[in-house]
């Protein structure tokens, strides 16, 4: 076993996803506790020109049309082969729809340990955040190649990209049979705005309560410049189409403002909005997770606030 | 001497008329009682079985209250004088017809001033029905309110019913216009239209050949009306006495009727025709399309799909249309999750329509079907999870009381002479801790010796129950119960009406020893009675005060606190919908944990609107946490704050009781 | 006609306030109130769905914990037909390895055409029990599911990626699915159904042999997290809290 950080590059439809890059800044920091280096690992077809901006010390890529797109199984079967093969101290997996897929199998299949939602790495060791947020365990790395899925908020995006392509290796891997195949993408409703892309954020939650109130925040939207989005509830409600939802199944945002009403602030939400510059939180529970993050943050009932904070507004 | 002839001007050639009459008025009767028998042997037939044959002379006085003096009809003064004025006129023609049969064929004594008598109060009631049968004509083609149907049948059975009484009115005249006997003055009504008679110069021979018609006319036309009773709308004489007398006698619906079981025990869920009892078609059957229910209701007024009227009709229709589904076809589910369970339209029907349990009854179907609305769903999980609607722990019941220097007793270590019962929303609603602490703060002023229950209280139940959710209920009283029966106490205080229905009315009382319950109103005017209480300063408030359906309309109490209020110093100016009329906020029933759905205007913001509209009061008092909830937003949403405040009535004492 | 198993297990409920038991590296299970896996919820009712659909039997086998057998009890009023039992040494926690061997074991002897369970749980540290329990059965995996039809020797699965991108995957059976959502939300059981079930169901027993762990992490220690900071509340009554905000947003030059 070699001291080295693999980390498994997670792309999506010619993107890179930002998780990747999260992994290769905890990578950076476990190499350095364990003097080895850190090794990108790519898997695709015709997909060289994703490791551009890896920071990454070495890459490993293998083309095979087998893995134009994900699947869990054929992707699965292409890592066994280069972990057996290459026997690193530690990998690093998205805790994401591609990561997850793969990490728990490879770990009952190679006999190897997984520690999992990992949100930073710690004096070589991995600090994981568990039960909605509530409890932190700390765990070191096992004698065996360790498997690691991580989940976003420990680093930023920029920390894992570099302007240097790191170099290039190509490995085979022998894919047999894929009981696994994907049918055809199912694009989301055309979206009539894309809201990682704006400035100004008003995110509504359970607390806006019905979908006639958010008249109040799209006029709140309108005098700061902004778009309202939401949190999983009020999406899944059909209050808003997916294309303005936040959070671990929905988008990663980093407006300038993000105005949370009546958000609590769970993790899967907090992952698709943590990076954003300025946080303020209106809740009327003093306790909801979300003022850990805020910058500013009030203990009051939103719809108290909203004709006052319009008005105001209004003569500014 | 004043004596009657019996058939006066009927020949006797063709056989004693007696045999025509008594021949035809059998049949037709038999022929009534045959049709009617066929209608209600539905009932029995199709319902399931209920029993209601207990404290027979208790019945028998609703009869007489309700279908006799018919105090409900005379809630409303135009159609209440109208409908007595009909209904009474033939009360009192049924028992003249009946005294005559019994002189005619048994015992005479209608003559001298017995028979003055008879003939005056005949006639006077003749004047009395024409006047009804005026103002009837005048509501359904004049006024026209909404709430009645306008059908030719309606009209059908008034005209019916006045030819009746026209013909007897000019058999009457006629023959007074022939005999013109000395005493005729004692029949005013006929006397005077005889003139009319006497001045067209007719002879006597064309007087009674007129008299002959006439009678023969009115004898085919009771017959006719007593055929066609059973099909019409005058079954309502029929089925709105029987209804009163089959009604619950129960305290008024603060109990609801236990879901339905087979013999065996299994139970029934309430769908289809055949799954109501025999009292819940007969309730179909009774209903007269008053509509004064529909009227009174919230969820109706809201424009939701429900009408209380409707509802009990598509009962009737289902019933004379062989039809069985009720649940999802004659009746719409969203209709039956609109109810807020407020009582208005019970307790306005005036035939004694239980509307309440049969939409209980099928709301337990829709339950049991998994059938519910996600928010519904969510707040029945975190009651059975939780013990409160808001998912959270127990442990943070008492959490508003955590500021309170000298901390509450907790009800379940150590005695308390008051056991406060907090309820849900004053616990847990963050927007309605302070108000729970100045009720704390009040009791500690007044130096009451109180506990709270603290984790070991859940919610009451009243409104689960209300819901459908007989399971869950029950599980929520268990745990109750088993709270108080370890805690010692002399009385239960609550500070809400839902709590306070549900403790009184549907906990066994045998386990909580039978215990007086209170809400804190009735509390505080017994301590202002007692002396305990005083206040130190007279805050002169223009204020109007809102009775809460659970504890107004279902349990009565509309003077406890009026007084409260008075005694604060505060005006109460009343709102034109109060005590019993008052017009329910649209929390109840469960109404609060579900997806508002579509509405024209919420029944908070048309309350506030009829408080606004006093014009000269400031403060909208109220005495239940889902009040403060549902009228504070409607104040925001009708953009009243400048014109008004809602407050709860501890908030007046709490005040009143400051330096 | 399917032969759908579903894994489900009960999580902490995050209610209540955690806390770390004395070892310092696992909760403390004495005051901890549990409360079953959200995510297996949405897999029961997937389960149902499909065997509402098209027929077949649906089979739940659950890790002993307190309440599991309400919990059981609870399913079988939806409409599952088997329920089984571990029942092993998990009083004081267990690793999803561990955990993910028993159910393989019991799972494997039903013979099942698809195996459901949560995508994940909120106390997974050494992963979730999908990945794990399909290898150990030999099964082909596929997670975040929120939709999936059988035909045949066929499943087509609708996986999710993160913005509303839906990826449909066929997947020969048998196969594991890790359930994000299940194609309705979960349903409503009355309580009186479960009282019903609690009377005429029978819950199977088997016991799991010893457990075997290897594959979790080396837990140095589990803490409770301080909030690194806190953000800034602002005071006052709305008028005061609008008037602020407005200053704060001048300042960021967003008004």
């Amino acid at each position: 076993m070699n001291q080295d950080i693999f980390v498994v590059v997670e792309h999506l439809r010619g993107q890179v996803a930002d998780i990747s890059y999260i992994m290769l800044a905890a990578a950076r920091d476990l190499a350095q506790a364990t003097g080895g280096e850190v090794v990108g690992v790519l898997l695709g077809h015709n997909a060289q020109d994703l490791a551009n901006d890896l920071a990454a010390d070495r890459l490993l890529y293998s083309d095979h049309p087998a893995l134009a797109e994900f699947t869990s199984d054929a992707y699965q079967q292409a890592l066994a082969g280069l972990l057996t093969a290459q026997a690193p101290r530690a990998v690093f997996f998205g805790s994401t729809s591609i990561g997850s897929d793969i990490s728990g199998v490879l770990s009952a299949r190679l006999g190897l340990p997984l520690v999992s939602s990992c949100i930073r790495v710690a004096d070589g060791n991995l600090i994981s955040q568990i039960c909605g947020g509530k409890i932190m365990a700390e765990s070191a790395l096992s004698n065996e190649t360790t498997l690691i899925t991580m989940i976003p908020g420990g680093y930023k995006p920029a920390q894992g990209q570099t302007e240097t392509s790191p170099a290039i290796t190509t490995f085979e891997v022998n894919i047999e049979a894929p009981r696994v195949s994907l049918k055809q993408y199912i694009e989301p409703e055309a979206a009539d705005v894309d809201i990682s892309s704006e400035n100004v954020l008003i995110a509504v939650g359970r607390g806006i309560q019905t979908e006639d109130n958010l008249e109040l925040a799209e006029e709140l939207a309108g005098l700061l410049g902004g778009v309202v989005c939401a949190s999983r509830p009020v999406v899944d409600q059909g209050w808003l189409p997916t294309s303005r939802m936040v959070g671990k199944s929905g988008k990663s945002v980093k407006p300038k403002l993000y105005l949370a009403l009546g958000i609590s602030g769970a993790p899967e939400h907090v992952e698709g909005m943590t990076d954003a510059e300025m946080i303020v939180a209106i809740n009327m529970d003093p306790d909801a997770p979300i003022f850990d993050i805020a910058k500013y943050g009030a203990e009051i009932d939103l719809f108290d606030l909203i004709d006052p904070l319009l008005e105001a507004l209004e003569e500014a | 001497m004043p004596e009657r002839v019996n058939y006066w001007g009927i020949p006797h050639n063709w056989g004693a008329p007696e045999l025509y009459v008594y021949t035809i008025m059998f049949l037709a009767a038999f022929v009534m009682l045959f049709r009617f028998y066929r209608q209600a042997s539905l009932w029995w037939k199709i319902g399931q079985p209920e029993a209601r044959w207990d404290k027979l002379h208790l019945r028998l006085g609703r009869l007489i209250q309700y279908a006799i003096v018919q105090t409900k009809v005379l809630r409303q003064r135009y159609p209440g004088v109208m409908h007595v004025a009909i209904a009474w006129s033939y009360f009192v023609f049924f028992l003249g017809t009946a005294l005559a049969t019994i002189h005619d064929h048994f015992f005479e004594f209608l003559f001298g001033n017995t028979l003055i008598v008879y003939k005056f109060t005949l006639d006077a009631f003749t004047i009395v029905f024409l006047v009804g049968a005026g103002m009837a004509i005048y509501r359904r083609y004049v006024q026209k309110p909404r709430r009645l149907t306008l059908e030719p049948g309606f009209t059908g059975s008034l005209t019916l019913i006045t030819l009746i009484v026209l013909g007897g009115l000019f058999t009457e005249s006629l023959r007074l216009a022939v005999e013109q006997p000395a005493w005729a003055w004692s029949s005013p009504a006929g006397w005077g239209l005889a003139q009319l008679w006497i001045a067209t110069g007719a002879s006597d021979a064309a007087l009674t050949s007129w008299h002959l018609g006439i009678w023969v006319f009115h004898l085919l036309i009771v017959a006719l009306t007593l055929i066609t009773l059973p099909v019409g709308t005058l079954m309502h004489a029929l089925t709105g006495p029987l209804n009163a007398f089959f009604s619950k006698l129960n305290h008024p619906f603060g109990t609801l009727s236990p879901g339905k079981e087979t013999p065996t025990g299994k139970p029934i869920y309430v769908s289809q025709l055949s799954d109501l009892s025999w009292k819940q078609l007969l309730d179909g059957d009774a209903c007269t399309e008053c509509g004064r229910c529909q009227d009174a209701c919230p969820a109706f007024a809201a424009g939701t799909p429900l009408s209380p009227k409707e509802l009990i009709l598509s009962i009737r229709d289902a019933l004379r249309s062989n039809g069985s589904q009720l649940v999802g076809e004659a009746i719409a589910t969203e209709a039956l999750w609109a109810c807020t369970t407020c009582g208005a339209c019970i307790h306005e029907c005036p035939v004694l329509i239980e509307h309440l349990d049969a939409i209980v009854d099928m709301r337990r179907y829709l339950v049991i079907e998994g059938d519910v609305d996600a928010e519904l769903q969510d707040a029945l999980t975190n009651l059975g999870r939780y013990g409160n609607s808001f998912g959270q722990s127990e442990r943070m019941r008492a959490k508003w009381a955590k500021g309170i220097e000298s901390k509450i007793k907790d009800a379940g270590k150590e005695p308390v002479e008051y056991l406060w019962f907090v309820g849900d929303y004053a616990a847990y609603s963050p927007t309605l801790s302070e108000i729970t602490q100045k009720t704390a703060a009040v009791f500690q002023q007044i130096g009451l010796d109180f506990g709270i229950l603290y984790k070991g209280e859940n919610h009451s139940g009243n409104d689960v129950r209300r819901a459908g959710e007989e399971g869950l209920f029950e599980m929520l009283v268990e745990k109750n119960m088993k709270a108080l029966e370890r805690s010692e106490y002399q009385t239960i205080v609550t500070t809400d009406p839902h709590s306070y229905n549900a403790l009184k009315n549907e906990y066994p009382t045998n386990g909580n020893g039978g215990k007086p319950v209170l809400h804190y109103t009735e509390l505080l005017d017994q301590l202002i009675a007692s002396g305990q209480l005083k206040f130190i300063k007279k805050l002169g408030y223009k204020v109007t005060y809102h009775d809460p359906c659970y504890l107004g309309r279902y349990n009565g109490v509309y003077d406890a606190p009026r007084r409260v209020i008075e005694a604060t110093g505060c005006e109460i100016i009343e709102m034109p919908r109060c005590r019993d009329q008052a017009f329910c906020c649209g929390a109840g029933g469960g109404r609060i944990w579900m997806a508002e759905g579509e509405m024209s205007e919420r029944p908070s913001e048309a309350r506030i609107r009829e408080a606004v509209e006093l014009g000269n009061v400031t403060d909208f008092i109220v005495a239940c946490p889902k009040d403060i909830t549902m009228y504070a937003d409607a104040v925001k949403t009708t953009s009243n704050e400048e014109y008004i405040v809602v407050k709860d009535l501890i908030e007046l004492v709490f005040e009143a009781l400051s330096e | 006609m399917t032969n759908i198993v579903v894994l489900a297990k009960l999580v902490p409920d995050l209610v209540e306030e955690l806390e770390i038991a004395e070892s310092g590296t696992a909760l403390d299970m004495e005051w901890l109130r549990l409360i079953i896996n959200e995510f297996d919820n949405h897999a029961t009712e997937q389960a149902i769905i499909l065997k509402e659909r098209s027929g077949g039997e649906v089979t739940v086998i659950a890790p002993e914990a307190e309440g599991v057998n309400e919990m059981l009890y609870t399913i079988a009023a939806k409409g599952a037909d088997r329920l089984i039992l571990l029942k092993g040494d998990f009083e004081n926690g267990v690793n999803n390895h561990a955990l993910a061997r028993a159910f393989a074991s019991a799972a494997k002897e039903l013979k099942p055409d698809l195996v459901l369970t949560g995508v994940q749980a909120n106390d997974d540290l050494d992963g979730s029990v999908g990945p794990l329990v399909a290898e150990y059965l030999g099964m082909s995996y596929v997670g975040y599911i929120s939709g999936v039809s059988v035909s045949g020797e066929t499943a087509v699965a609708r996986k999710e990626y993160p913005g509303g991108l839906i990826a449909e995957m066929e997947v020969a059976l048998p196969a594991v699915l890790g359930i994000q959502a299940g194609e309705e939300p979960p349903r409503y059981v009355a309580i009186s159904k479960v009282r019903q079930m609690m009377k005429t169901a029978t819950i199977d027993e088997q016991e799991v042999g010893d457990l075997d762990a290897s594959g979790g992490p080396v837990v140095q220690r589990m803490y409770v997290p301080e909030a690194a900071e806190r953000a800034e509340m602002l005071e006052g009554d709305e008028e005061e809290v609008a008037a602020r905000l407005v200053e704060i947003f001048k300042e960021a030059g967003l008004v």
